[in-house]
């Protein structure tokens, strides 16, 4: 595991945003020669997606031969809802970026058979080739996607009830309202990502102390489902210093002594023109 | 997700441009095809579709298409002059005006006898705009059921009143109604009441002025459906505190709720002095439509030319009766009085972008598919 710290979410932002451009680039994508892409939603990798949008505006990144796949939507919000996470992608990152409107994959919560929909996503990952790099946020209590505490860590992607925590944690952007707030959602399971070649969680604030803490200190835990990345054999943490709270003095001197080593993977930043 | 593909037109996207949306200028690129303004997001999800076309507009503003209500005329053509060629001369406008922003109009008539009437207002058919021109919302008849002591530039032989026939009068002198979009009339005439009802009734705009009705007189003639008013404050009484006339409209408690009066303003820095423009715009600010009321010399170098049945001489942005010191019309484009609109008042630039755009839709109800560009307006 790596666990990259840095001063605060700006820097965590760009630091994940240089992570993933070079991931892409090193990669070398063409037609027939597709990067995969896991992506979330949230206020946590805003910055990343600004930074992102950023590259592709200066011509140093294409999403033209990148496909993606977002982690979860809630079920039954009509996909022009604001809130909508197909609003949130296009708002945020889709719309500013060239990315061809049929590698951008988001879970239907308006399907009608919605097992089905979970199922084709899974056969639409699988033909992609498997998921180069999933990024991820984690809740306060430590859910990766929508997969709430109690989620098996084998999941696969599926149909979730909410828990009142994230139920809690949504209001503020239904105008604070408990009713308005969808309650169930579709997401990606644990052993989606756990899939992926790559992991990427990106855990800002202070707020999140107690979960990185519960991510990676403590043993693999289904009540803290972003803990099973422990098993994974590429998993990297970016936090700022906030997020690092909870954590032992031991555990932060060790990976801040380390952080020479990580930036040898963002410096230098790669860039398409060059190619 | 099924893909319905909706149209094989090509997607023109506008980049790094700055949009009036909502009333306020946004960083957003705009989507059209087929000549209506597209939501990307749809696009992108439903018909999985993207841009075939992108243009970089280097920062610029795209507005709202300007809607010109009150045109008589530009480039040499006098839409009040009866000929065979009458088609041509309006054509000519529609495609040069696009030019100046106005990307629809109401080619305007001055007061005439019928005979022109008769002979023009076939001629003029409601049509939509595109690359080859300005769309044609149909025409603004200014007159002849005016006041003489407010009849401006209009030829006093030709002015009219309503008879016992009152809308039947009024049907006669125009011939036909069918193309006709706005009628300016005096309220203060006998029987205007039931022409006002008549007119409103068959979805045409009753606009007050060339007159010297009181404000009760006017307030009368908005409650019987009258929304507009003619290039406020020129043709008619000026302010006076204990009768403020047709300008009282503009904050007049008795009109009906749920209505708004509009009222065009010649922005040319000539017909209405800037502080009047500022007095007019604060006291009703929604209410405001810019009309260039542009004569045929709009677009042609200084000199004589006709307007109507008579002569007018243009000094620069003036224009006179030839002779007087009467002013008549404008020469002025659209895109020049938004400016002045803007200095003049200080307004933002929405502001007064919007004069020229959302209001005159509202106005004529049509903002549904003009004066904004709101998802699947008329781009």
């Amino acid at each position: 595991m790596r666990l990259v710290i840095l001063e605060d979410y700006d820097q965590a932002s760009e630091w994940a945003a240089k992570y993933i451009c070079n991931r892409i680039i090193q990669f070398k994508p063409s037609q027939g020669r597709y990067f995969t892409l896991g992506l979330p939603t949230g206020s946590t990798p805003l910055g990343c997606y600004k930074k992102l949008i950023e590259y592709h505006k200066n011509g140093d990144l294409s999403f033209k031969y990148v496909k993606t796949f977002n982690m979860d939507e809630y079920v039954g919000l009509p996909r022009n809802h604001p809130e909508s996470y197909h609003s949130y992608m296009w708002n945020n990152f889709f719309k500013h970026i060239d990315i061809d409107p049929n590698n951008a994959h988001i879970l239907d919560g308006n399907a009608p058979d919605l097992q089905a929909e979970c199922d084709a996503f899974e056969k639409k990952i699988e033909e992609a080739g498997g998921i180069d790099l999933f990024v991820g946020g984690i809740g306060p209590d430590g859910h990766i996607a929508f997969n709430e505490p109690g989620s098996s860590l084998s999941s696969r992607t599926r149909l979730k009830t909410l828990a009142m925590d994230t139920i809690l944690a949504n209001a503020k952007y239904f105008d604070g309202d408990l009713s308005k707030v969808p309650t169930m959602a579709l997401t990606v399971g644990v052993g989606t990502v756990m899939d992926a070649r790559e992991v990427m969680i990106l855990i800002t604030g202070a707020h999140k102390a107690f979960a990185l803490y519960k991510a990676i200190e403590e043993g693999v835990n289904h009540m803290w489902t972003v803990s099973a990345f422990q098993q994974h054999p590429r998993t990297i943490f970016v936090c700022d210093e906030d997020a690092t709270l909870e954590l032992r003095v031991k555990t932060v001197k060790y990976f801040k002594g380390l952080m020479h080593v990580h930036n040898k993977l963002v410096d230098p930043l790669y860039s398409m023109k060059e190619n | 997700m099924v893909q319905q593909i909706v149209s094989d037109a090509p997607i023109v996207q506008f980049t790094n441009c700055r949009i009036l949306r909502s009333h306020q200028l946004q960083r957003e690129d705009l989507w059209v095809r087929d000549g209506k303004i597209l939501n990307p997001e749809k696009l992108f999800f439903d018909e999985k579709g993207s841009a075939d076309i992108q243009l970089d507009c280097k920062d610029s503003i795209i507005t709202p298409g300007f809607i010109d209500v009150q045109i008589n005329g530009g480039f040499g053509v006098d839409f009040s002059l009866a000929t065979d060629d009458f088609k041509s001369g309006i054509d000519l406008v529609s495609q040069k005006i696009l030019s100046h922003g106005v990307t629809s109009f109401c080619p305007t008539l001055v007061t005439s006898p019928p005979s022109v009437y008769h002979q023009v207002l076939p001629q003029i058919s409601i049509r939509n705009g595109g690359v080859h021109g300005a769309g044609i919302l149909g025409a603004h008849l200014e007159g002849p059921f005016i006041s003489k002591e407010k009849k401006g530039a209009h030829p006093e032989h030709c002015l009219r009143t309503f008879e016992a026939g009152a809308f039947q009068d009024l049907l006669a002198t125009y011939g036909s109604l069918d193309c006709v979009r706005i009628v300016t009339l005096a309220p203060e005439m006998k029987r205007s009441s039931e022409v006002i009802q008549e007119l409103t009734k068959r979805g045409i705009c009753v606009s007050l002025g060339h007159s010297v009705a009181n404000l009760s007189q006017a307030e009368e003639a908005v409650q019987h459906g009258a929304t507009f008013i003619t290039h406020l404050f020129n043709a008619m009484l000026p302010f006076h505190h204990r009768d403020p006339g047709i300008v009282g409209l503009l904050t007049s408690d008795k009109i009906p709720a749920g209505r708004r009066v509009f009222y065009g303003m010649i922005s040319d820095g000539i017909h209405t002095n800037p502080a009047a423009l500022r007095i007019a715009h604060r006291a009703h600010p929604k209410g405001l439509v810019l009309v260039t009321d542009a004569i045929a010399g709009m677009g042609l170098a200084p000199g004589r030319h006709t307007l109507g049945q008579q002569v007018v001489e243009i000094d620069g942005l003036n224009t006179y009766i030839a002779g007087t010191k009467t002013l008549s019309g404008s020469v002025a484009t659209m895109d020049t009085c938004v400016r002045h609109f803007q200095e003049a008042t200080g307004c933002s630039v929405e502001t007064a972008l919007e004069a020229a755009s959302l209001h005159p839709a509202q106005l004529l109800g049509i903002e549904h598919k003009k004066g904004t560009l709101n998802y699947d307006s008329d781009a």
